[in-house]
Order: structure tokens, then sequence, then C-alpha cells
């Protein structure tokens, strides 16, 4: 009965769009700090920008109170080095982290985390999410602290990184921001930055956007503005027709927004040549099948017959026990997380215990048979309810889809085991398996993004960021602290300065850009027909093998889309002019891929690229950033050492950059 | 008796993500509101569940399920290129089941860590 086919069969008559369409109202909204993006990095910023008595306001495509990334829950905290119970102190995290990522990797971003994770856990405590094992459902457990009743995964010796019942975080969040009186603007697509005298690498001054419900159009005027929109989408695969937006970690809203818009205004980005492999629209339910990684990390793996797969430590020794797996080896300090870190190699000396890395060839060689099942029965209580019941319960999408829907199902972690899927035994060299089977043009932007100072701010004057806007990995507690810092920072700077002029002609241009494809009718194409086609130039011509000539022509077939197809793309609804939006974002963000790749004359593992035409991998000479940005339009490339945060004018030591700029 | 043939466009896929129980819904738009990607569409008829407009959309984060104060009024139902392989096998009996299978065990009643 429910859906729009239903509908129209029922009623005979097409149902009109059910908000107000107001394509000609226009609203100004002035005031101190501007937070673009109100997902995990975005509500943190908000709220320590309006503790420090900013005017603040907070603009999503979504609705603040669930939208983003962490909008469905978290079920784990990490880097929490301050917490009572770790051995593990901020420099050697983020050293062993930063490390890992053969040093392609932000460190203030990281040191930040390892710094405010804990205080940003406790802050999230008092808005009422709940971080201990209050109930002693699990008194006695190996991964349990008595005193505090904190629960720990991954090292249960070294405790860094704790459990948490992370399910309503975004809700909790949504309360303090509106308690702060903070003005929210949910389902508001912002489309640019505006800058002083309308001019590329000024000033942000502020920022336009539009409703995509009702299609109203707003001007941010603004004394700091933060960037915390996440990484690009979309850009080498899309494929709703599989499994809608499903088999994606991030919605169908999350295309790197942020990225264009900074990149437009001249702001300077880094590693957006780095991309990791993807299976399309083909991955599995996320946290819904057997594998023996990140929110399953410890699971016993058994094959068709029972034969269990081995589990190793670091050095490729078999472990005896399942209490093992969370412990470091004896030649170890600490282990950073288990199984693998995504994009990235973990260095030896902090790397987990994984199950067994010649599954592929054991598999092939008919040793062990497909399928593999999740052994939760044999797991002990504790550990089995960590794993289904505490991590699938609260991580992103696992309350509903993962828990409640097999739970009625009749599936039992007591009792049954959880099939992994079936795959060809290359696919088995991940331990991520939900991931599904990679194929080489199939990719996804990884770590590519804002290059920052120890205040994270951005190249250009009241620009900041936090989250995956910046260049560099991260995750949730990541967005959390870096959002939280760049929330004061901006409120610091914002309270201090005056507000500067927008520029008539900018904000008249940029409308001009945003209605245009109002006026197209039916009989041009549609948003998804062009994401498609963006999505094949990234394939062919800027893949898993690029040379400057595959580069170059990706370049041209891009200008000549944006020339032709990209503006004739019709919408009909202010939803279909926010996706028709998102593919000016796509068709940017692979612009600055391909120039960034294009600078990079050297291949590198590190930063999964591969030139056919500079074969030789992370020769030393290339080990540093090539930071881009736009200048006039026309794209500057500087070279930057991978340490610049620790080089002149910085000083040498993390900490003392963060005592010099934390403003705690 | 079928009913009259329209002439209409093929549905996009996964067809229908949520489901509505009309019996307990009461049209009071909380799961339109907490949708991200506008999913979900108020219904033109007042108190009645909301329309499913972009199911081709759906993140499948169940939050829509989760903020539904009413029990019974929404489900949500994974694509079938994805929960047609969520199998398990019973470790004692080695029964299979499937999720989605035609005569499913009973449902464990276990509520999450909390
Ligand atoms: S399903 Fe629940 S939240 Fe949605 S309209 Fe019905 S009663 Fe309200
Ligand atoms: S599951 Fe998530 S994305 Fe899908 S309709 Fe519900 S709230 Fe929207």
């Amino acid at each position: 009965m429910s859906s729009w086919w239903n509908f129209v069969q029922r009623q005979a008559s097409v149902p009109e769009w059910a908000y107000p369409i107001r394509y000609d109202v226009e609203n100004q909204v002035d005031i101190d700090v501007l937070v673009l993006g109100g997902g995990i990095a975005g509500c943190h910023a908000a709220i320590n920008a309006a503790r420090q008595g900013a005017k603040v306001a907070i603009v999503d495509k979504g609705s603040i109170r669930r939208s983003g990334q962490g909008g469905a829950g978290v079920d784990h905290w990490q880097a929490a080095c301050t917490n009572p119970c770790s051995k593990v102190t901020p420099e050697e995290y983020t050293r062993a982290i930063v490390d890992s990522f053969a040093g392609y990797d932000c460190g203030p971003m990281r040191y930040i985390q390892c710094q405010e994770s804990w205080d940003t856990l406790l802050d999230c405590e008092k808005m009422g999410v709940q971080i201990r094992d209050v109930r002693d459902e699990f008194k006695g457990a190996a991964f349990r602290d008595e005193a505090t009743k904190l629960l720990f995964t991954y090292d249960y010796e070294n405790r860094h990184t704790l459990r948490v019942y992370g399910h309503d975080m975004k809700p909790r969040l949504w309360r303090e921001i509106r308690k702060l009186g903070v003005q929210i603007f949910d389902r508001v697509m912002a489309t640019s930055l505006l800058t002083q005298d309308g001019r590329q690498g000024t000033h942000v001054v502020g920022a336009t956007g539009f409703n995509v419900r009702t299609g109203e159009f707003y001007i941010f005027k603004s004394k700091a503005t933060i960037l915390a929109m996440a990484h690009p989408r979309r850009e080498w695969t899309f494929s709703t027709e599989l499994n809608g937006g499903s088999a994606s970690f991030a919605d169908l809203n999350i295309v790197g927004d942020g990225h264009a818009m900074g990149w437009n205004a001249g702001a300077e980005f880094a590693a957006m040549e780095r991309s990791m492999g993807s299976s399309g629209g083909f991955a599995y339910i996320q946290y819904g099948v057997g594998y023996p990684d990140n929110t399953w990390y410890g699971c016993t793996m058994v094959d068709a017959n029972g034969k269990e797969v081995r589990w190793l430590s670091h050095n490729g020794e078999e472990l005896k026990s399942i209490a093992e797996r969370f412990q470091p080896a004896p030649d170890q300090k600490f282990i950073l997380m288990g199984g693998g870190l995504v994009g990235g190699a973990i260095a030896r000396e902090v790397k987990g215990n994984y199950i067994d890395n010649t599954l592929t060839e054991l598999i092939r060689k008919g040793e062990i048979k497909l399928p593999l099942y999740a052994d939760l029965p044999g797991l002990p209580e504790h550990e089995r309810r960590a794993i289904f019941g505490l991590m699938v319960g609260n991580e992103g999408k696992t309350r509903i889809p993962v828990y409640d829907i097999y739970t009625k199902a009749g599936f039992d972690p007591d009792k049954d085991l959880l099939q992994a899927p079936v795959m060809p035994p290359d696919s088995y060299r991940s331990p991520h398996y939900p991931a599904g089977s990679m194929v080489p043009q199939w990719r996804e932007v990884f770590g590519g993004g804002l290059l920052v100072d120890w205040d994270l701010k951005a190249n250009l004057e009241g620009l900041y960021a936090g989250g995956r806007m910046v260049y560099g990995a991260g995750e949730h507690a990541g967005a959390a602290t870096s959002g939280r810092y760049a929330g004061r920072q901006a409120a610091k700077y914002a309270l201090s300065a005056h507000a500067s002029e927008l520029d008539t002609k900018q904000v008249a241009q940029e409308k001009a850009r945003v209605y245009a494809h109002l006026n197209k009718g039916r009989a041009s194409i549609g948003w998804k027909e062009l994401n498609a086609g963006l999505c094949r130039v990234m394939q062919d011509y800027c893949g898993a093998f690029r040379n400057e000539e595959t580069l170059q022509a990706g370049l041209r077939i891009l200008n000549s889309v944006k020339e032709s197809e990209l503006t004739e793309t019709y919408a009909a609804n202010p939803h279909e002019l926010e996706r028709v939006l998102e593919c000016h974002t796509i068709l940017t963000v692979g612009e600055m891929i391909m120039h960034a790749s294009l600078a990079r004359k050297a291949s590198s593992r590190f930063l999964n690229f591969y030139r056919l035409d500079y074969p030789e991998v992370d020769p030393p000479e290339w080990n540093k950033l090539l930071p881009i940005r736009l200048e006039e339009n026309q794209v500057k490339v500087r070279e930057l050492p991978l340490d610049y945060h620790l080089r002149e004018p910085y000083a040498p030591s993390y900490e003392e950059n963060y005592q010099a700029h934390s403003g705690l | 008796m079928p009913d009259k043939v329209y002439m209409m466009p093929n549905p996009p896929t996964p067809n229908v993500p949520i489901h509505f129980n009309p019996t307990f819904c009461t049209g009071c738009n909380v799961c339109v509101e907490v949708c991200r990607t506008d999913v979900l569409m108020p219904n033109p008829v007042k108190k009645q569940p909301p329309i499913v407009l972009y199911p081709d959309e759906c993140w499948y984060c169940g939050i829509c399920v989760e903020d539904c104060s009413i029990p019974g009024s929404i489900w949500m139902v994974h694509p079938l290129n994805q929960s047609v392989v969520v199998n398990w096998k019973r470790k004692d009996t080695g029964e299979f089941f499937r999720l989605g299978m035609k005569n499913p065990p009973p449902p464990n009643t276990k509520p999450p860590a909390k």
C-alpha cells in the first residue's frame, strides 16, 4: 500500500509535491560561525563554537537529528588515550597510526583525537549517551574495567579503544545543539563558498544554499566557516538499481560537496590522487554477514565442515586461545586495532592479530571448504554478546537492519553460525568480507581532503575543517574530536573578526547556476544517467592504472560533458535539483583527482596509486604531499614534506604544537 | 479481479524497502522527518502512512523504524540482492535458514545490550 506505485494505482492520480515550492524566496542569515555539514564533525563543531559564545548556524542536506554517516549509531570509540585505563600515550598512538599510513595522514588531526577523544566521549555521556556497562551485563569480562564499568575492544591489555552504546548518539547531539540555540538549517544543500570580492583564494565570508524540499535560496554571511561535509562518493561507481544506497558506508547525500566548493574558492587539497578498491554496488549487508574483522573482530571462523580457521599473531604464529586474540604479542607494546586498517598496512610493531592470511591458498587447495561461517556459539558468552548485541546493535546501520531483523527472523547467536559471503578465493585476502569482491577500475576516494594547519584552518582566511573533509583518514571519534577543535578555533577567530560584505555578483552567478536545471524539459537526461556517465569517465581514464595521456583525455571529456550534458540535465523538483547539483560536485571532484594524479609522477603502494608511465613504486624522492589548488582558475601544485606539521613554522613535537594551538 | 491497468514505468529497484501497517501507523511523519534522503514523503491524505517515493535512494539505515514510537507501524526489508545470501546454520543440528525463507524459525526475543 505504501509505495508511490500503489498510491497511483489506487488514486488514479499522481500526488502533488508534498512541500510548498518556493524557488523565488531568498533568505539571508548573518552569523559568526557557519557550520556546513551536520554530521558528527559538524555537530561537535557547532556545539563547541556556541559554547564559546559565538552565534552559530548549522546546515545539512538531511535532518541533523539523524543525518550523516554517524547518524545511525556508533559502537566503538578510538584513540581514547587519556581514559583512566589507557596504557598508551597520545604520542605513541599518533606515531603508530601515522607510520601505518607511511606518513600520508593528518598528524594534527590524529594527535588532537588522541588528546581529546576521551574528553569528547565524556561530553557525550553528559548529553545522555551510554558509555558504560551500567547494568553489569559484562561483569567479570576481560574487556571490562570493574571500577569504571568501561568496556574496551581490540587490545584488552592497553585499553585505548572503547565499546560504547552509541545507537542514539546523533539525537543526543541534536538536542544539545538546540539547547545551545544554534540555528538549524535542515534539508539545505550548501552549494558554494562566498569569498571576499568574489575572488578565488581570498577570505571566506559566507556560503549559499537551497532547500531540497522547497527550493528556496539561502545566503549565509559568516565571519568563520567550518567545512564538515565528509568525503567524496559516487565518483567511480553509481548503481542504485542493485541495492539502493545500501551497499555503501555513505548514504547518497555524501558526494564531497565540501571538496568541490572548497576547491572552487581556492582552498588547498592534499592526497586527492589516493583511492581504494570498491565492489561497486555489490557489497553485502554491512556487519550482517559472518567475518572476523572490525565490529566482529575476534570471532572464530569455521569452514563448511566445521574446521576452524587459525588465528595468527603479527609474526604469523598460531594463537592457541581465544583470549590471545585480544592481547599484544610478547614483543609488542600494544596493538592498534583488530584486523586490517582500511586503506593502510599497519606497522608491524602495532599490528593486531588476524585470521590466517593464507586462507586464499587454503581455499584453492581444498583444505578449507567454502562457505565459511562465523562461529558465534563457539565464543565465550561475553565475547559473543559483545559482538552480537553490544556492537551489532549500536554500530551504524545495525540496530534495526541486523540485530532486529535477524533476531526476529529467528537468528540466535547462542546457537547459529552466520555464513560469510561466498566469493572468489582472492577476495578473502582482506578480512573485511562484507565489502565484497573488488574490481580494479571501481574505486573510492580515500583520505584526500583539505590541507590544514595546527588550528585545523585551511589556506583561506576564515575557513576551518573537521571530520573527513580534512586530508587523512578518519572515523567517528576522529570526526567528533576534530569538529570540536575546529569549532573552538573558528569561534575564537570569529569573535575578534569583522564581518565582510558579500559580493552581489558572486551570489547572483551562483543563484543562476543552481536554478538553471529547472528550465530543462524532461526530454534531456536526468541526474542518474549523468552520474553513471561521469563514473564511466573516472573508471576508464582515472581507474586503478593511469597515465599522462588517459588523465589528459579524462579532463578533456569531463570538460566536454560540462559544456554539453551537464548543462542540459533536467530537474523537475527540488529533490532532483539537489541530485543534479551533486553531479556538478562529482564532476569537479573528478577534475581534482585527475589534476592530483597528473602531479604525482610516481606510483605508490601507500596511496594505492599506479601510473603506467611511472611504474616505480614509492621512490623516496616522491614521499611527499603534492597539494593542489586553484588560483585564477589555474591549477597550482606545490610540494610539502609529509611531516610539514612538525617543521617550521611549527614546533618539532606534537605535544608542543598542541599546547600552543589547542586553546585549552 | 485485477486492478485497472495503467501505463506505468517500471518500478526502480529495490522496490519497497519500507512497509507500513495502516492499522497502527498514525501518519505522524516522524519517519519522514528523520529520513536523510527523503525516501519517504507525507501522504496527501491526512493520518495515512507516508508514501515511499524514492526506494532507490534508501540507505537501509533503519532509523525510520527505530525512531517510530508505535510498534508494528513500520518495518524495513533488505534488498533481495543482499538478503538472499544471508544464511545461517544451527550449530548442533546442521539445519539451514535464510532471511526471507517461507517458514522461518521462531523469533529470538533477546533485546540488544543496554
Ligand atoms: S510509521 Fe510511525 S513514525 Fe512513521 S508516520 Fe507511521 S506512526 Fe508515524
Ligand atoms: S531506512 Fe533510512 S534511508 Fe531508508 S527510508 Fe528509513 S530512514 Fe530513510
